[in-house]
């Protein structure tokens, strides 16, 4: 559905995109992560048509971003970051607006943007100002216009950003009930909005693709980790733990006024655990605490884009 | 070009223009300006008609006293010129609104083509324009009522009129499109503007060939006949082509702000 090659964009002397490549199946959802002024937006803008790439192509829908801009336009919608919005309209006017300049013929129009307002909870709303709605009904309004007119390919600039908990939910919710029937590309610097919601997963890093993946595949490169709380002497149990087999790696790790956690990190897993059994045994130390280390994708992330940096 | 959306746009903006206070400020402010030119010329005009119906010297000299060559065609006059003044107002916000508040991100993604939005802005703008001369008809109607004044030049005085504001449209247009911030837009239109409304002062200092063109720019020389009841086609060809151009400038001026 969406086909990126070796994008680049420059503005001036800066590299905001360095050569992405990336591409969207039909009805996947892919999670755009990174820092902020990582490139997201600027991805997005360009697969939007606001602006074309300095080098590469954008394919969305099967039309070129740049040379077909208007058939690409209409398959899309688009959430940007800021919300602009009309803040003189109503909440209804703007969207029947918004409806019948996407081509929504004119008998069409009212159904779909009473389906919209419907999706997104916003019948209460409907007769108000935008610039007189809060927060979480704007973005919600937002998220409405992209989606009027069911556009086969939905772009979300940080969707969620500036909602509360609950209405984060309710938005993940409707992200979540799109999947299948449209493809969506969603940013956001949330980890856990990424595990949540996408198939898929991009992590870009001062406009370079750092990781394509599943959640939790990237989550997975990271857990042959475990916790060890033992009772006996820390420097000894220190010493005899970096020395076994199958460890890479013992870090104490200092919790609550106690020495006595140690963070393994294993080459091989099922040797290691093997041998730290015995090793307590034979040492007669006593194991007050075992458990493997899930990694998130914060850690995965720093990792990531630390090695990139590094 | 499609008609459908330049309509939509054409609404939209029409809606944004009389939800807000400031078209009813420009619009009262400009009532109010005209109107006491209006009433100057006409207190005037009163005066000497009454005072040469007993001095016939004075009447010999004001042989030529009409209604129309001393009320109807320095109100034109002052009317355009007050026009000038206000059009930046009004053409200001037209882009740089939309950019600074990032509405241009959605305009720009929506399926319409660059022109539809051009025009469509345009048109609304024209729109508060003609609402705006139209309301200045009540002196004329007026002077209808009162007296006896040749109708022809004030018909075309008035074709002239809304020529000149469309033309002051089309460039206040370009150079909202050029910033995000409303004032600099402002600032500039008055500015080339004034600098089309007063070229013809420098005719006197240059060649005759080159007077003749800069006399030939002028913007408000040309609605001059106009305002006698003579309709040039070279006047309205200046005003057509200046309303392109500057239409053509602004498309222009989007389609790089797609390129940086």
């Amino acid at each position: 559905m969406i086909e990126v090659e070796n994008l680049t964009k420059e503005y001036g002397e800066f590299r905001a995109v360095d050569n992405i490549s990336f591409s969207v199946e039909k009805g996947e959802i892919l999670g755009f992560l990174g820092p902020n002024g990582a490139g997201k937006t600027t991805v997005m803008r360009i697969l939007t048509c606001f602006f074309p790439p300095t080098k590469g192509r954008a394919i969305v829908a099967g039309f070129n971003c740049f040379e077909d801009s208007l058939n690409v336009r209409k398959r899309i919608g688009y959430l940007p970051e800021r919300v602009p919005l009309y803040e003189d309209m109503k909440v209804s006017d703007y969207l029947r607006f918004v409806a019948a300049i996407k081509g929504t013929p004119a008998k069409e129009v009212k159904r779909q943007v009473e389906k919209v307002m419907d999706d997104c909870s916003l019948s209460d709303v409907s007769n108000k100002l935008i610039k007189a709605v809060s927060r979480g009904y704007r973005q919600r309004v937002g998220i409405a216009q992209a989606l009027v007119n069911d556009p086969e390919v939905l772009i979300l600039d940080e969707p969620t950003v500036g909602l509360d908990p609950k209405q984060i939910k309710e938005i993940r919710k409707l992200i979540k009930d799109l999947a299948g029937r449209h493809t969506v590309i969603l940013s956001t610097h949330i980890l856990p909005e990424v595990s949540i919601l996408c198939g898929r997963v991009i992590i870009i890093n001062k406009g370079k693709l750092v990781a394509v993946d599943r959640p939790e595949n990237l989550a997975a490169e990271g857990s042959r980790r475990m916790f060890l709380r033992i009772n006996g002497n820390a420097p000894a149990i220190e010493q005899a733990l970096s020395r076994m087999a199958g460890v890479k790696s013992v870090e104490r790790e200092l919790t609550a006024g106690e020495d006595n956690g140690f963070v393994v990190v294993f080459d091989d897993e099922k040797q290691g655990r093997q041998g730290i059994h015995s090793m307590i045994e034979n040492n007669r130390w006593e194991l007050l605490e075992m458990r493997t280390m899930e990694a998130s994708l914060e850690d995965i992330f720093i990792k990531l884009v630390t090695k990139e940096e590094a | 070009m499609n008609y459908r959306n330049i309509f939509l746009i054409l609404g939209r903006e029409l809606k944004s223009y009389f939800g807000s206070l400031t078209v009813y400020v420009v619009i009262i402010m400009f009532l109010l300006m005209t109107g006491y030119f209006f009433y100057n010329l006409l207190a005037t005009f009163s005066i000497v008609s009454f005072q040469a119906q007993t001095d016939p010297m004075l009447a010999k000299q004001y042989q030529m006293l009409n209604i129309n060559e001393t009320v109807i065609r320095p109100l034109f006059g002052s009317i355009g010129i007050i026009l000038l003044l206000m059009v930046p107002l009004l053409t200001m916000r037209l882009f740089a609104e939309e950019k600074k508040t990032g509405t241009i991100e959605l305009l720009l993604t929506f399926p319409i083509n660059d022109v539809d939005v051009v025009l469509g802005k345009y048109l609304a703008c024209l729109v508060v324009l003609l609402t705006m001369i139209l309301l200045t008809a009540t002196y004329p109607i007026l002077l209808i009522a009162l007296g006896e004044p040749e109708v022809v030049p004030i018909a075309t005085g008035y074709l002239g009129l809304v020529l000149l504001g469309a033309a002051a449209i089309s460039l206040g247009i370009f150079t909202s499109s050029l910033t995000e911030n409303q004032i600099v837009s402002a600032s500039m239109t008055f500015g080339i503007l004034f600098f089309f409304w007063l070229i013809s002062y420098s005719v006197p200092l240059v060649s005759a060939g080159l007077g003749q063109f800069l006399s030939y720019l002028s913007i408000n020389d040309h609605i001059e006949s106009m305002s006698k009841g003579v309709v040039d086609t070279e006047d309205i060809i200046y005003y057509l082509c200046f309303i392109a151009l500057f239409l053509f400038l602004t498309l222009r001026s989007l389609e790089t702000k797609r390129w940086r």
